[in-house]
């Protein structure tokens, strides 16, 4: 019988913060900017510059330990990572070694309704690298600094994960959180969360760890849960052969979807970490602390409890709402202003993510006037708009946040409840009609329709049907 | 009238504050010096030409108008080469960086301009401030105006001997193992290595960044004391820069020796140390003492491991701050190189001297995984183990008295054939570095060859006030300093 196998997967996953400056200068962290146009002498590395850390910067990374349930490094330095290469302008890295800022902490993810806890082992702040570009036409290879000196967060996680689906809910909760705390946006695509997979394989029952591998470059879920998948199947393999799994640093193509050996334990650099003396340790208060504790967000589970008490929410619908801090900041916002949180939750959950879906985008950047859902929807509860008309609406307020009852007048879409000029449209539509009405009035109802139908066109469909069927049957 | 460019920083301030002088004079003296002195004495790697004349037109308005009302505006001074100024190379005396113009001022240059000072230009050093010679700088060898056949010290050997041979009347300097003490006591001049943290190391060339502090060079305690008051103070760029209130020029040079309790470390008397050295030190404390200050011998401890806990940190340190020169951004490439770790290789190894190399290699070492413990945190150890020494010192003293250096100026070409011995030669300042202290180099007599001996008053952190204080107070006891004897052709 073929033996059975145990799947043990720890992740590092790096998350890079949303300050507005560097982690040790004031140059902008914007994404996309000219080549070498967010830059100073500090992130480029220049003789004489020295850097200077960015408070915020602990305090995000304090924000998020504290989330992960971790403990606090009170007193908290920065070391020196020493390597060459291009895109470090200084040759080392400044991270955190010997005394990171949070350790020992942990993060429950929930898995088909199995609850699990995955502990943390440690959290540390560092700056990230610049960009090379290889120019193929000139046959060169350029750097662009404007990242370099981002900061970044780093998230060790114990092997404490068997399977992609475990890894996944505790990457999807790790950037809920980040996004709850505002800490990250979180973008796998962008590069603004990145995971590196630590996975081994072991015999079903056995407590001992095999030898690991660790998988770099997994820009998305789908390539994470492929790679974790096929390593997987790669080390059973070699196991199964009585061959040995090589410890190494392999890289994801995503083209080809499979990992490839980039260097082995043999060639592991030595990266002379030691305490880097240009700054000065962080020392972190009780104050500060407790701060920093009263100011923790409402946390999912929470919210999504509260939405089921205080808006009468089904515990899936709240569960969505809740997904993303925005969105229910969105939905508890315009639920408030609207008076109708169920009609809010439907409009956001059936409309508007389905418009996000089709635009690939995130409920993070739904960026509307709360108080013009709440309008739409005050509407159509009013009947002066009818729903196909509401969805056009509800568009051009996702895309251009327009003002629902000042457009809905520009397009003719307000329906008409002045009953005087539907009266007259009743009445010319019976003197049109003559015959018709002769059939109906002999007991031939199917025609009833046709005569609706009448008025809705004389009214340029402006009318509420229920009013025009009402006026109808009081005239014939 | 003492020729203008020997006469001291201060006292041409005040003339010119008082319009008894105009800046232009003050330059041209050292302009004319320079330009007779410099063709054998080598002091200066390059000078600020450009923008000379519209600058003095510059502080003069400014100094009219009130705008620049220190005591040291219109003040010319000389900067050392590891110091970065806004368009003026600054190369380290390095072939690494033998083109390098920086894009911005050190925050002590800074302050200097913000002073109206005037800078003439560049000094030589040793390569990247690693040596005691100026030996080791890659374009020149800069001689000891006393005696042109000895080196001036290092690594602050142009500034020193720009100060000393009436070049400038006061320049920078940086102090990482007693790289401004000694050269200074070399060369006969004042030099003062103040508190790690008083002086923003903002825009210094990085040697070892928890040892570096720039400093004052001067032909008098009270010049050193002045252009000490001009660049210390808070800077917001520099983590390490402290806060402490500064005391102003006068409270910083004033109240004499009554009562000052000072001690005398026997260790750093000893064995390696000239007698003739020696003799000229214990003869000043006497007339110290005779001052009112209470002298006393005491036993520092530790001193064993002085020298190599500094070189072990020293070495870490600049293992790591050397790493950036790269090839990549500026600086050396080697034009042999085709490939990206070629280029490392070769632009290292073509831009940096041999001193440099042997301390970035001493540096990786007691860094790698495996000997970390062995060396760097052991140094860390000594290194807190020697402070405690040393606040225990200053518990019972105000200052403490030594050697700026075991012996006078070496002759050239005798130090680098032995570069453990070279080292072994710094074991009166690098204590000072070690533990943050400030130090003062003061004159205090020649040798039998003529050639300056230096005495050195070190102070518990913060208390640059203490050791100037006890300094000026010798200097006005020692009565005038000869000037160096070389006459210049």
């Amino acid at each position: 019988m073929a033996k059975q196998y145990e799947t043990v997967i720890g992740l590092e996953v790096h998350v890079e913060l949303a300050t507005a400056t560097k982690i040790f200068c004031g140059c902008s962290t914007k994404f996309g900017g000219r080549p070498n146009t967010h830059t100073c002498p500090v992130c480029t590395g220049m003789p004489g510059s020295l850097p200077v850390l960015n408070q915020k910067v602990v305090e995000y990374a304090l924000k998020l330990g504290l989330a992960l349930n971790c403990e606090i490094n009170r007193y908290c330095q920065f070391d020196r990572k020493n390597y060459f290469y291009p895109d470090n302008p200084q040759n080392y890295q400044i991270s955190q070694l010997y005394l990171p800022i949070c350790h020992d902490g942990y993060l429950e993810i929930d898995v088909s309704g199995e609850k699990k806890k995955i502990r943390i082992h440690e959290m540390h702040m560092e700056e990230d690298a610049g960009k090379l570009i290889h120019d193929e036409w000139e046959d060169c290879s350029l750097v662009d600094y404007n990242r370099s000196g981002v900061p970044l967060l780093e998230i060790v996680s114990e092997p404490d994960m068997r399977t992609a689906e475990e890894v996944i809910a505790y990457l999807e909760k790790l950037r809920m959180l980040c996004r709850y705390l505002g800490v990250s946006d979180c973008k796998l695509q962008e590069g603004s969360m990145r995971a590196d997979v630590n996975l081994s394989v072991r015999e079903a029952g056995s407590r001992g760890l095999g030898t690991r591998t660790e998988m770099k470059n997994l820009n998305s879920f789908k390539a994470i849960t492929h790679a974790i998948e096929g390593e997987r199947e790669r080390q059973i393999e070699l196991l199964a052969d009585h061959r040995q799994v090589v410890q190494e640093t392999r890289r994801w193509d995503d083209n080809k979807e499979a990992s490839y050996g980039m260097r082995s334990k043999e060639d592991a650099k030595d990266y002379r970490y030691f305490p880097d003396p240009d700054l000065q340790p962080v020392v972190i208060s009780d104050e500060w602390l407790k701060k920093l504790r009263g100011e923790q967000p409402e946390f999912q589970e929470e919210r999504r409890e509260r939405f089921q008490k205080a808006y009468g929410l089904s515990e899936y619908d709240a569960g969505i709402l809740t997904q993303s801090r925005h969105l229910a900041d969105l939905f508890e916002t315009v639920a408030d202003l609207s008076g109708f949180p169920k009609k809010t939750a439907n409009w956001l959950m059936v409309e508007g993510l389905r418009i996000l879906k089709e635009k690939g985008q995130e409920p993070e950047e739904l960026s509307f006037t709360p108080k013009h859902l709440a309008e739409l929807i005050q509407a159509v509860e009013r009947g002066e708009i009818n729903h196909a008309n509401a969805r056009l609406v509800f568009e051009q307020i996702l895309d251009a946040d327009v003002e629902p009852l000042h457009f809905m007048e520009e397009q003719g879409m307000r329906m008409v409840s002045d009953d005087g000029a539907l009266a007259a449209a009743v009445e010319e539509t019976l003197c049109e009609n003559p015959k018709v009405v002769e059939e109906y009035r002999s007991g031939k109802e199917k025609v009833f329709g046709f005569l609706v139908g009448q008025v809705m066109k004389k009214m340029m469909g402006k009318a509420d049907p229920g009013r025009v069927n009402e006026l109808l049957k009081k005239r014939l | 009238m003492e020729k203008l460019c020997y006469m001291s920083a201060l006292e041409l301030g005040q003339k010119i504050q008082v319009g008894e002088l105009q800046v232009r004079e003050a330059v041209d003296s050292c302009l004319r010096q320079i330009a007779a002195v410099e063709s054998s004495l080598h002091a200066f790697l390059a000078r600020n030409e450009e923008g000379l004349e519209e600058r003095i037109c510059e502080v003069e308005t400014g100094i009219r108008e009130g705008r620049y009302s220190g005591p040291l505006a219109g003040v010319p001074a000389a900067v050392k080469d590891n110091i970065c100024t806004r368009g003026l190379p600054t190369t380290c005396a390095s072939k690494m960086l033998e083109h390098f113009v920086p894009t911005f001022d050190a925050e002590a240059v800074r302050r200097m301009e913000a002073e109206g000072m005037i800078l003439l230009g560049k000094t030589n050093m040793d390569e990247f401030a690693m040596g005691s010679t100026t030996e080791t700088s890659y374009f020149q060898i800069t001689v000891n105006p006393w005696n042109r056949e000895h080196v001036p010290g290092g690594s602050s050997g142009g500034s020193c001997a720009a100060v000393a041979a009436g070049e400038v009347p006061v320049a920078l300097g940086s102090d990482t193992g007693g790289s401004i003490r000694q050269p200074a006591s070399y060369c006969g001049v004042c030099g003062l290595k103040p508190t790690y943290g008083r002086v923003s190391r903002y825009g210094l060339i990085a040697y070892a960044s928890s040892l570096d502090q720039i400093g004052p060079i001067g032909r008098t305690v009270a010049d050193c004391a002045a252009l000490f008051a001009v660049i210390s103070g808070r800077d917001e760029k520099d983590s390490t820069s402290s806060g402490r209130p500064l005391e102003t020029l006068k409270e910083l040079i004033s109240g004499g020796l009554k009562g000052m309790r000072i001690g005398v470390p026997k260790e750093l008397f000893g064995e390696g140390t000239d007698e003739e050295v020696r003799k000229a030190i214990l003869d000043a404390a006497r007339s110290m003492k005779e001052q009112g200050a209470q002298m006393e011998e005491f036993s520092l401890g530790l001193t064993d491991y002085l020298i190599p806990a500094y070189y072990i940190i020293a070495c870490a340190e600049a293992s790591s701050n050397l790493e950036r020169f790269d090839g990549v951004k500026y600086g050396y490439r080697s034009p042999e190189a085709t490939e990206l770790h070629e280029m490392y290789r070769k632009s290292r190894q073509e831009g940096f001297g041999a001193e440099v190399k042997r301390r970035i290699l001493l540096g990786s070492f007691v860094l790698s995984s495996g000997y970390y413990d062995a060396y760097y945190l052991k140094a860390l150890k000594a290194k807190a183990l020697i402070k405690e020494e040393f606040d225990r010192a200053f518990e019972k003293y105000d200052c403490i008295l030594a050697p700026a250096a075991p012996s006078t100026a070496p002759k050239l070409g005798t130090s680098l054939t032995s570069p453990l011995k070279m080292y072994l030669s710094d074991i009166d300042t690098v204590a000072v570095n070690l533990c943050g202290l400030p130090a003062v180099s003061v004159p205090c007599g020649l040798d039998s060859k003529g050639l300056p001996i230096g005495m050195q008053v070190i102070g518990n952190r913060f208390q640059e006030k203490k050791i100037l204080q006890a300094a000026a107070a010798y200097e006005a006891l020692r009565g005038g300093f000869t000037r160096a004897g070389l006459e210049w052709r």
